[in-house]
């Protein structure tokens, strides 16, 4: 295989979360964190899961990514049951999860040595290509302590796009980084989105950050875990998160929200 | 430059201040010896090779049973961290053999395997095992659960995650367990040189121990420079490339 080859766009994935329940029992009650939720996402769609925190969204991420299993019900990627984690479904982590034994480099190549079929030189191609795809070609040698957060979070974005997946998970990836920076990668995500094509799942609880990206913007609530309203976001890309546009989205989708939570938790208007 | 100027001046002055000392006619010159009969002591018997082949000897000792140490204890370690079964069993054994000195292996060591290597290695392991253990255990379990999670999204599962992932994220503690093994079976094993007589090699803790016999207090104090000297050497050698990679990557320790 060749690194023209391996850099090629791959299909985006087609997932299918079908009735899944999953509860968890601490020691003084049982919280039914998802309860049977089903959804459609389509290829190359960008969806936002916008919940209160603890509303079970993450569990949901977690399912898909096949890191938890459902008690019921069960998720589909492209027609297939979802059950371990596979180099199709990416996640982006809220910490930024980066290895601090390794270099920027070393961590580029985590995924990609795993996936068979490449020589070493076309491995250290494909990781260059992502690092420059995310501005920070330039540190490949740097180590993890010394990046700042927002240059963490586009390290682990090369490295969940290094292996080219079908399908990006990102569980609230900016929620810890400072307003300025955040803007810069609600662009980069956008730019990355229309050149990589593919399948995006992204929790937040930033109702703003949620209609800035998604396509579609699917409310959580929280006690039992549920899917109670969906948005359709059409407004052409890239999108600026403070145009006046915007802000009628997450309006709308803020007083949706509030109707059925108490409030806490949110950030409608960062 | 200048801090090792200082270093330099600071020794040069200790040793001069015991030379004036020692020679004042205050002390007897056998009990108290100057630092010049010292340097005489170590010179001559680098010469005749007493003092390299007792070197060579305890060193031999002190790495083997320094590496079957960390070779039994780093997977012993990892499973104690990994799985019930091993951490209440091996990790309770571990605990509990931890807080014994590691000299008290000395007589059984002596009964089991007699005044042979097998005695001085048996201890030297027994100093370093239940640290070591400890100390991976401890790195392991300190680990953010989210690197695992990480690597297992990337498709890294089984051997590959424990070798790439576990180990080297645990490396902090391991090589701060690594350090105190290491001090612990130099101490034992320099305490089983002095006590016994081993009768299948002559180590630095024999020639310590006949120089008192002997009331050769130059030879005492000539063995005693050695150790130190090997004892700093083993940092340098031993750890230091490992702590400055450890303070570059993950950027911690550093000082000013």
């Amino acid at each position: 295989m060749s690194v023209e080859h391996e850099l090629k766009n791959v299909a985006p994935e087609r997932l299918e979360v079908d009735g899944v329940s999953k509860s968890f029992t601490t020691k003084h009650r049982t919280v039914l964190a998802l309860d049977s939720i089903s959804l459609k996402i389509s290829e190359g769609e960008f969806v936002c899961l916008v919940g209160q925190s603890g509303c079970g969204k993450s569990t949901l991420l977690n399912i898909i990514a096949g890191l938890e299993q459902p008690d019921s019900g069960r998720v589909l990627a492209n027609g297939e049951p979802v059950t371990v984690p596979g180099r199709d479904r990416m996640v982006l982590f809220q910490e930024h999860a980066l290895f601090p034994w390794l270099d920027v480099m070393g961590n580029v190549l985590f995924g990609l040595k795993l996936k068979p079929g490449l020589t070493d030189k076309d491995r250290l191609e494909v990781a260059t290509y992502y690092l420059r795809l995310v501005g920070l070609e330039k540190l490949h040698h740097s180590n993890i302590h010394e990046l700042s957060g927002g240059m963490k979070q586009r390290v682990a974005l090369a490295r969940a796009l290094a292996p080219n997946p079908r399908v990006l998970l990102m569980d609230e990836p900016f929620a810890a980084l400072d307003a300025l920076t955040r803007e810069q990668l609600y662009g980069d995500i956008q730019k990355i989105w229309e050149a990589r094509r593919k399948t995006i799942l992204f929790v937040t609880h930033n109702v703003r950050e949620a209609a800035c990206l998604g396509d579609r913007v699917i409310l959580f609530s929280p006690n039992p875990g549920r899917i109670r309203k969906e948005f359709a976001v059409n407004l052409p890309r890239p999108r600026d998160i403070n145009s006046v546009e915007l802000a009628h989205y997450s309006t709308e989708i803020t007083a949706a929200l509030k109707g059925f939570t108490p409030g806490e938790g949110l950030e409608a208007s960062e | 430059m200048k801090r090792a100027i200082t270093s330099l001046l600071f020794f040069a002055l200790l040793i001069a201040a015991w030379q004036i000392a020692a020679t004042s006619g205050k002390f007897s010159r056998v009990m108290f010896p100057p630092p010049s009969d010292v340097a005489e002591y170590l010179w001559e018997s680098a010469g005749e090779g007493t003092l390299g082949s007792a070197t060579l000897v305890t060193i031999k000792r002190l790495l083997v049973g320094y590496a079957v140490g960390l070779l039994l204890g780093i997977p012993l370690g990892l499973f104690t961290a990994r799985f019930k079964i091993f951490q209440d069993t091996v990790g309770v054994l571990a605990l509990g053999m931890q807080a014994l000195p590691s000299v008290c292996w000395v007589p059984l060591a002596l009964v089991w395997f007699g005044q042979t290597e097998a005695a001085m290695l048996f201890v030297v392991i027994m100093g370093t095992l239940w640290s070591v253990i400890i100390a991976t255990s401890d790195g392991v379990r300190s680990m953010p659960p989210i690197y695992l999670r990480a690597a297992k999204t990337m498709g890294s599962t089984g051997l590959h995650s424990w070798v790439r992932v576990i180990l080297p994220a645990s490396l902090p503690y391991l090589v701060g367990g690594m350090k105190q093994g290491w001090a612990f079976a130099w101490r034992s094993l320099m305490a089983a040189e002095i006590f016994v007589t081993i009768l299948t090699g002559f180590g630095l803790g024999q020639l310590l121990h006949y120089g008192r016999e002997l009331l050769a207090m130059d030879q005492v104090m000539a063995v005693m420079i050695v150790l130190i000297v090997i004892g700093l050497l083993a940092d340098k050698l031993l750890f230091a490339p490992w702590e400055r990679f450890l303070h570059r990557r993950w950027g911690t320790g550093t000082l000013k």
